[in-house]
Formats: C-alpha cells, sequence, structure tokens
C-alpha cells in the first residue's frame, strides 16, 4: 500500500478576525494621535479667526498687539538659553566624564529632579526667594553700568524683571538640555578617547578631540528643544515677572516685555468676547514658533542619529 | 622566598611624578581660597555693617582658587595641564551651580509649606473660607480625579500606538506617526489648554469650564511621553521570543497580548508613571479650562473644578485680608504637590528595579 504524499500546498495563515480587529485598533490610536494635533491647529485656528480679520478694540491690528508678546516671549527665552546651554554643557561633561564613576548615576538623578518639580513651584520660590536676593544687584547694575543700555535705571523695586524671570527659565531648561547631552557625550566611541588619552592628550584636550566635535550637533539639537519649552513655559513666567507689556531690552528695570504664554495665563481666566479669540490667537502664533523650533531640532537628530560609533 | 629589597625612599625627582602637583594639591588651594574668601567677606561686612554672606565667601573663595590653580599649574605643570584643571574648576563649579536652586527651592517649600501641614489641611474645603483656615480637599480630589481621567484617555492610546509603531508599523504613516509625536511633546502645556477650551467651547458655548476638558489638555501633553516609553520598552523585548511564539502557531495578537506586553510590562508601568507625574503638576491648561472654585465638585464633565496646583498659584496671587494665611496654603500646596511627585518617581524608579524581566544567562 502506498500513500501518495499529499500535495505540498503553501497554506496562508488563517485570517482572523481578532488579528484585524487588534491591528485596526492599533493603527486607530496611530491616526487618533495626528487627528488630535491636526485638530489642536484647526480649532485654535477656527477661534482665532475673529481676531485676526476683525478690528480690535485696543490697537490697530491684531499684529500690533500680539508683536510686543512676541518680542518678550523671544527675549526671555534667548535670555534662558544663552545662561542654560553653556552651564548644561558643563553639568553633562561633569556627569559624563570628570564626577567618579560611582557617583555619576546619582548625580545625573540629581539633576533630573530639577525636571520633576512642577513649574508652579517654581514660579513661588522665583517671587519670595529669588527676586527679592537678586533686587539689591539690579540696583547695583542700574547704579554702576546704567551706561549701558541694557542697565538703564531705574531699577526694579521688586526685583520681578526680565532677567529674574530668565533665571527660572534657565534652571527648569537646564535639566532638559543636561539630559540629553549626556546621552550624546556617553555614545562618543571609546576608542577615539583612549587614543586621544593614550596620545598624552590631558583630559579637556581628549574633550575638545573627541568628545565635542562628536555632539555638536547633537548640543545644538538639545539646545533648540530647551529652548522650544522655553518660549511655551507658562507659570513660572507668569507669576515672577511684573510686566508692563513694554518693547525694551532693559534686563534690570521696572517696565519688562511680558510673554505670550503668561499673557494668555494672566488674562484668560476673566476674558470674554473678542478677548477670548485675541488670546486664542496669540496662542496660535505660540505654537506655530514651538512647532518650527521643535521641528528643527527633531530633523537635526534625525540626521544625525549615531550608530555606536562603529 | 621572596626577598624585600626595601629601597631608600627618595624624596624628590621620581621621573613619573614630578612636574605634577599632589593630589591633595588642589584641595588645599581650595581649602585657602575659602578662607581668603571668608576673610574678605567678613572684612567688607564689618566694613560696611552688614551681615557676614556665605554666598560672596563661596564665590570670592571659587574665583580664587580657580585663578589660583591655573597659576600654580602654569608653573609646575605647564600651560596644557593648567588649562585642564582650570577646566575641571570650572566644570565641577557649573554643576555645583546647579544644584544651588535645586536646594534652595526644596528647602523654601518644606520650611514654609510646615506652617499649614495639618489634618484640617487635609480634610477642609475652602467653602466660605476667609482669612485663616480652610484646606485643599476639593483640589486634591479634582486633582485625582482630572490626572484619572488623562490617564484613562491616553494610556490606552499611547500603549496602542506604541504597539502600532514597532509590531505593525511601515512605510509613510508611520513615519509622519513618530514624527509628530516628537513635535507633540514640544506642545506648550498652555496651548494644550487652549485646545482643550476651544474644543469644548464648541459644544457648551463660551466661558465653559470642566475638569474634563482639563482631562483632555493633559492627555494631549501625556500621550507623547507615554507614547515615547512603551516603544523603548517594546523595541527591548528580544525578537527571538516573538518569532518562538508565531513558529507555534500563536496568532499576532496572542503573540503581543501574551509574549510581548507582559515581557515589558514593568518598563510601561515606568513610563506611564513618569508621565503622570508629569502632568499632575500642570498648571496652566487647568487654570483655563478647569478654572477654579472654593467648592468640592465630584462630577468632572460639569462645572469648575479645583486642582492642586491651580491652588496654590491662586492661593498666592490672589489673597484676601489676612495674606499670610493664604500664602501659607499656596506654600503647603505646593509641598504637597512637591510629595506627590516625588512619590511618584520613586515608584517609578523602584517599579523599574524590582519588576524588570531578570536577564536570564
Amino acid at each position: 500500500m502506498t500513500t501518495a504524499a499529499p500535495p505540498a500546498t503553501r497554506t496562508a495563515a488563517p485570517n482572523r478576525p481578532a488579528d484585524v480587529i487588534f491591528k485596526a485598533v492599533s493603527t486607530t490610536a496611530g491616526v487618533l494621535i495626528l487627528v488630535a494635533l491636526a485638530g489642536v491647529a484647526i480649532f485654535l485656528v477656527a477661534q482665532a479667526v475673529p481676531a485676526i480679520i476683525g478690528p480690535l478694540p485696543e490697537d490697530d491690528s491684531f499684529l500690533a498687539w500680539v508683536w510686543p508678546l512676541t518680542f518678550g516671549t523671544l527675549w526671555s527665552a534667548f535670555l534662558a538659553m544663552l545662561m542654560a546651554v553653556p552651564v548644561a554643557i558643563a553639568i553633562a561633561l561633569f556627569i559624563t566624564h570628570f564626577a567618579p564613576r560611582r557617583l555619576a548615576m546619582g548625580l545625573g538623578y540629581l539633576v533630573d529632579l530639577l525636571a520633576a518639580i512642577p513649574s508652579v513651584i517654581y514660579g513661588l520660590w522665583g517671587i519670595a526667594v529669588l527676586a527679592p536676593f537678586l533686587q539689591p544687584s539690579y540696583v547695583w547694575l542700574a547704579q554702576n553700568l546704567g551706561w549701558l543700555p541694557l542697565f538703564t535705571p531705574p531699577a526694579s523695586g521688586t526685583g520681578r524683571t526680565v532677567l529674574t524671570a530668565s533665571i527660572v527659565l534657565a534652571v527648569m531648561v537646564l535639566p532638559i538640555i543636561t539630559a540629553l547631552c549626556r546621552e550624546i557625550f556617553l555614545q562618543t566611541p571609546r576608542l577615539n578617547e583612549e587614543a586621544a588619552l593614550a596620545l598624552g592628550a590631558t583630559r579637556w584636550e581628549m574633550i575638545t578631540m573627541a568628545v565635542l566635535p562628536h555632539g555638536r550637533s547633537g548640543i545644538i539639537a538639545s539646545s533648540i528643544l530647551g529652548l522650544g519649552r522655553a518660549l511655551g513655559e507658562t507659570m513660572a513666567v507668569a507669576m515672577v515677572l511684573a510686566s508692563s507689556g513694554a518693547v525694551t531690552f532693559v534686563l534690570v528695570g521696572s517696565q519688562n516685555p511680558s510673554t505670550i504664554a503668561a499673557n494668555i495665563a494672566l488674562r484668560f481666566p476673566e476674558a470674554h468676547g473678542l478677548t477670548v479669540n485675541m488670546l486664542i490667537g496669540s496662542g496660535l502664533v505660540l505654537f506655530a514658533i514651538t512647532l518650527i523650533v521643535n521641528a528643527v531640532s527633531r530633523i537635526i537628530i534625525a540626521k544625525t542619529t549615531v550608530d555606536g560609533g562603529r | 622566598m621572596t626577598t624585600t629589597t626595601t629601597a631608600p625612599r627618595r624624596e624628590t625627582s621620581n621621573p613619573l611624578t614630578a612636574g605634577q602637583l599632589p593630589a591633595w594639591g588642589p584641595w588645599a588651594l581650595l581649602g585657602v581660597a575659602v578662607l581668603i574668601g571668608a576673610a574678605v567677606s567678613g572684612l567688607v561686612a564689618g566694613a560696611s555693617g552688614t551681615d557676614f554672606s556665605i554666598v560672596s565667601t563661596v564665590v570670592i573663595g571659587y574665583v580664587i582658587y580657580l585663578v589660583a590653580i591655573t597659576v600654580v599649574s602654569q608653573l609646575i605643570e605647564g600651560g596644557r595641564k593648567a588649562t585642564d584643571r582650570l577646566v575641571t574648576g570650572v566644570v565641577v563649579g557649573a554643576f555645583a551651580l546647579a544644584l544651588v536652586p535645586l536646594v534652595s527651592l526644596i528647602v523654601t517649600v518644606v520650611i514654609n509649606g510646615a506652617a499649614r501641614f495639618d489634618m484640617t489641611f487635609f480634610t477642609w474645603t475652602m467653602r466660605n473660607i476667609v482669612g485663616e483656615g480652610g484646606g485643599v480637599l476639593h483640589a486634591i480630589i479634582g486633582t485625582l480625579l482630572v490626572t484619572l481621567w488623562a490617564a484613562i484617555i491616553s494610556v490606552p492610546v499611547g500603549i496602542f500606538t506604541a504597539i502600532y509603531l514597532v509590531e505593525y508599523g511601515k512605510g509613510a504613516l508611520s513615519k509622519a506617526i513618530t514624527f509628530f509625536v516628537d513635535v507633540m511633546t514640544g506642545i506648550p502645556s498652555i496651548v494644550a489648554g487652549l485646545f482643550a477650551y476651544a474644543l469644548f467651547a464648541l459644544f457648551a458655548g463660551e466661558g465653559v469650564r470642566s475638569g474634563f476638558g482639563g482631562a483632555v489638555a493633559l492627555s494631549l501633553l501625556m500621550i507623547p511621553t507615554v507614547v515615547r516609553s512603551t516603544e523603548e520598552m517594546l523595541k527591548l523585548v528580544p525578537n527571538d521570543l516573538r518569532e518562538a511564539s508565531l513558529a507555534l502557531g500563536v496568532p499576532k495578537w496572542l503573540t503581543i497580548a501574551k509574549v510581548v506586553l507582559p515581557t515589558a510590562l514593568a518598563g510601561i508601568v515606568t513610563g506611564v508613571t513618569l508621565a503622570i507625574a508629569r502632568v499632575i503638576g500642570e498648571t496652566a491648561p487647568l487654570l483655563i479650562i478647569a478654572g477654579f472654585t472654593t467648592n468640592m465638585n465630584y462630577n468632572v464633565f460639569d462645572g469648575r473644578m479645583m486642582t492642586l496646583p491651580v491652588f496654590a498659584y491662586n492661593q498666592y496671587v490672589s489673597p484676601g485680608v489676612q495674606e499670610q494665611a493664604y500664602f501659607d496654603r499656596a506654600w503647603t500646596a505646593a509641598l504637597v504637590l512637591i510629595l506627590i511627585v516625588m512619590v511618584l518617581n520613586v515608584a517609578a524608579r523602584l517599579i523599574a528595579h524590582f519588576f524588570a524581566p531578570k536577564a536570564g544567562r
């Protein structure tokens, strides 16, 4: 008796309904995120249109109204980055290359703690501790360096100036930039570092020759990411800054530009009618700015993904 | 048998250590520099009749140390090593500088917050309270409800999106989702609040306030964090496990549900906990869409709802008569908030530590 072997047919995997449903649910969740983001843009535009096209009660046009706020947003974020980026790079270098290996993780966690503290608490601290602490030095700066446009007297009596707000912002973005820089510095090819050291380079020479060139684009990308956070930060600025809406570069005076986010937070709870539309319109401007800033940073990061250094 | 030849110890000119500062050199210099700093600021304080300042002691001492170590190292070790010493000093100083706000902030919050850290604070609301007394029960309930609803929205969406990206995603859609999740990480929290307002104003008209709106705004901020952390964790699951399961004839969805997800569970829970810790302190969106009230509100779908961060903000910026009572409540609310965030962070780390799958080799 010979039994013919059954013809070898390639059976396709059965099309199970559960599989299809599971895949559909997963895909829907992904698409939902795109829809939500599109929704943010559409709803904001829809609410902002009456303010953008219509005549405003106080000013001539929407642009004239939103410009001082945009200036304040950019100026305070710029100051914050000026302070935060060098310190963040130094901290990242300290944790990756200077601190004793065993302590490094714990020290990194300490810096991460700064990121965990809610922004409203930074606001409280800025008003209650930092502003009174800095106020005497503002008086000194205005008295002695008043000829500089940055320190034109009179100095603020409360210390709640754009410089104080920027320092709080700098503290808040510090852990973000540090965390990213740390990752990037750790990815420096070990062999490059050891080669530099073996050739007799000091630790700092090794860092300038191997670590920093390797991490340059990463530093730029993480700084831009921090910039995005500084631009959108609301509560700390809203609480610390005593703003008058002026467009000025003076750092220590009592006339300070407000920022878009802080202005929304301060005025929205009591806003009604066209003011709501104006505030949402300014929110749209902020959204656009941060969207561009973040997209640029993500593109830089994506282009320079490090593959372990081989 | 070993013969120990004890060579006479030579005090000078070991070729390996010549021309170097001894290990204690920098420390000694630092000590001297701080002493000089203390002396200078003490003299200044005595001359001008102000209090002795620790800040100026540290700053003057630090600057003197930087100059001294550079000069000494330049003389003994040469220019290259001197630069290295200077940079080491600067880098360590930068790290210490970053710890100053952290320590100052935590000390301030604990000291000021201790004033009202009592039972009344946790069992009362602010209804009909003017001046002293009152508590944050309504704000704590509000924070819990809003965060709970935010988690209910964002955890399933986030996890399923991550599953799509890791297990199914190919091509343009997957790339677009990855890119926009990254972009979403950078949405300012106030814009999320405005979005929730614009969305709910469509249905409920102008001036709408509700806890659920706050939850929608928070989930917008929470989803990208959940997606990113879950994605990382799913990528860590070895492909061997998936292939073994599929080879046994297990359907793909069961492979994901019974093999991949349990393996990554500890990491996913950690990520979700950290995401909750991130949004629980958000103030701006809740200020806009949840509003503030002095009353208890258990219904997230209707009416204003107080939350802890908004409570702290509101008490501090718009105090009534007896200002100090309002400030005290604000600081204690801040202390409670910090404690919640810290507990969540520690919990996340403990989960990651104890429930992570063992590397079984």
